[in-house]
């Protein structure tokens, strides 16, 4: 399952074995395309199915009904034709669809005709004073641990955010006997009011009554502080306590570990380093690619599903995934399409995934001051540069994030920008009195994700790449 | 600041933690597998030294950075524990050769 891809040649290579990706892997093969499935992690299911082939959660209602949705799915694809290659770190994507990926230490390279990116979503950056700290890490590394290795917290547990996953963890959490000491909910009480127009879809969604569900169970079982409009971590080289302001009112509760959670935002880096267009999400305060109803990108060929397409949710994300692999099937072998679901029922079960989501997006908007920081806090956590440092170049010159880099390298460390991009765009917009879309973000480039030297070095090579650099 | 659910049955798995053996679970990430272990886990940053742990478990972050089997900056969040795993904390900058 990590060898290297069998052909040099796929009709489609999707990106991602979430539940976008597995559901578009195997409606592609289903349909008779040559199929690859490339994906990073150990195993299927992307963040949302994490381990569902191998949890060591037996205990099926612990993790709820909605995850073991992800089996049916795994199992369909196995029964596909098409190929999966895991532990499989795609590195760069051009506009040829020629894709380079790492397995083992060792790079491949396959061509597309079609390739389909589901690589889903990140945790929105929580820029607090102390994020950075041992001890300190987000409600997903939480619920990955938990998925995977049942792992549960089982210091002095403090979990501070907002939106529909802090509830799913902290749920998940308590019925695997783990402890949380309190829940800081950071939602801002004005979002309820903007919200209430859009709650009539969202009480005819079925997250309404799993959502309220939910929130009953943590409730009888921990302490919530609602309206926090302050939060920070202090440590002594690891976590102590966290400092949070509610109603006026400062307090500081001894930590041992703090997850924190405020949404989540498209992973678009190899999306954006193919070229593929994006745009500023006004509701959703992210970049999200500029993409038709079958999820075709600007760039010809590339599709993406998922959320990162925009954030949707995981019944959402595997409607998609069925219409970019089914747009992807009519292109390439249009008798085959036949085959599978039309695309006007998959279009109604796209709309009724995403029912509600309006409502989501506008309650669970994070507050500018949890998303744009002042002074010390750290913005880039790979170059340690502060909001601070970030402004004294504003000042002097540095226009948008990509001047910024020669200033201060932000998004130059490891990770991309990917801990820092929307941050650095908000907090230069707002010093600049601009647009997120005017300020733009990182030129992002292969390789998406760092591989060595050597590995580079002992890529394959014709007698003309020798020769275009060779002397003599 | 972890502990494992007693549901967990997976077979064990030894992998040695800058030399000292450590008790991982037959699937754990080598993150997972560190956090479990109670011991002291920290790296330091490349650029100041401070210490950090994994913040984010699924390959975005690279706060996770080790070394394991003497190659250095692996994101730990995604290799699995393997028998006789050579793990090491790693301080600062990956060395040059390894």
């Amino acid at each position: 399952m990590t060898g290297a891809p069998k052909r040099e040649d796929y009709d489609v290579v999707v990106i991602g074995a979430g539940p976008a990706g597995l559901a578009a892997a195997a409606t592609s093969a289903e349909a008779g395309l040559t199929t690859l499935l490339l994906d990073e992690n150990i195993g299927p299911g992307g963040q949302v199915f994490r381990a569902i082939a191998s949890t060591p959660v037996t205990e099926r209602s612990q993790l709820g009904a909605d995850y073991w949705v992800g089996a049916d799915l795994v199992q369909s694809l196995r029964a596909s034709s098409a190929e999966v290659i895991h532990r499989a770190t795609v590195w760069s994507l051009d506009r040829n669809l020629d894709i380079a990926v790492s397995i083992g230490g060792a790079s491949a390279f396959v061509k597309a005709k079609r390739v389909i990116l589901a690589t889903g979503a990140l945790e929105r950056p929580f820029p607090i004073p102390g994020w950075t700290l041992p001890g300190v890490m987000t409600a997903g590394a939480a619920q990955t641990m938990l998925k995977s290795s049942a792992l549960v917290p089982d210091g002095r547990t403090v979990i501070a955010g907002q939106g529909p996953l802090l509830w799913l963890l902290a749920a998940q959490i308590l019925r695997l006997g783990g402890r949380i000491d309190r829940i800081l909910d950071t939602t801002e009480r004005s979002n309820y009011f903007a919200a209430l127009p859009h709650a009539f879809a969202f009480l005819t969604s079925p997250y309404f009554t799993k959502g309220l569900s939910m929130m009953r169970e943590v409730k009888a079982k921990v302490q919530v502080v609602s309206g926090v409009t302050e939060l920070s971590a202090a440590d002594d080289g690891q976590l102590t306590s966290v400092s949070y302001v509610a109603g006026g009112k400062r307090e500081i509760i001894p930590a041992d570990l703090l997850l924190l959670h405020q949404g989540v935002v498209p992973n678009v880096n190899l999306a954006m380093s193919a070229d593929v267009e994006h745009r500023w999400d006004d509701l959703q305060l992210c970049w999200s690619p500029v993409l038709d109803a079958s999820g075709n990108s600007s760039v010809a060929g590339i599709a993406i599903a998922g959320d990162g397409a925009g954030i949707g949710g995981a019944n959402a994300a595997v409607v998609r995934g069925r219409i970019a692999a089914r747009s992807a099937v009519e292109a390439l072998a249009p008798a085959a399409a036949a085959k599978l679901a039309p695309m006007a029922t998959l279009r109604t079960d796209l709309a009724k995934a995403e029912r509600g989501r309006v409502f989501l997006d506008t309650l669970f908007r994070p507050s500018p001051h949890f998303r744009i920081p002042a002074g010390d806090t750290i913005v880039c956590r790979c170059e340690e540069v502060t909001a601070k440092d970030v402004l004294d170049s504003v000042a002097i010159g540095a226009t948008g994030p990509n001047q910024l880099k020669a200033y201060r390298r932000t998004g130059m460390g490891p990770c991309q920008g990917r801990l820092c991009g929307l941050t650095v765009t908000e907090l230069m917009a707002q010093a600049r009195a601009k647009t997120p879309q005017e300020i733009g973000y990182y030129r992002l480039r292969a390789p998406v994700k760092p591989i060595t030297l050597a590995e580079l070095a002992a890529v394959p090579k014709s007698e003309a790449d020798v020769k275009a650099v060779v002397r003599g | 600041m972890f502990r494992r659910s007693e549901q967990d049955k997976r077979p064990q798995v030894q992998i040695f933690v800058d030399g000292v053996a450590v008790a991982a679970r037959q699937g754990d990430t080598v993150s997972a597998a560190l956090l479990a272990s109670s011991r002291d886990v920290r790296r330091s940053t490349a650029v100041s030294g401070a210490p950090r742990l994994p913040y984010c478990m699924m390959g975005v972050c690279f706060d996770c950075l080790v070394t394991i089997d003497g190659v250095g900056n692996r994101q730990g969040c995604l290799v699995p524990v393997a028998e006789g795993m050579q793990v090491e904390i790693q301080k600062g900058k990956r060395e040059i050769g390894r």
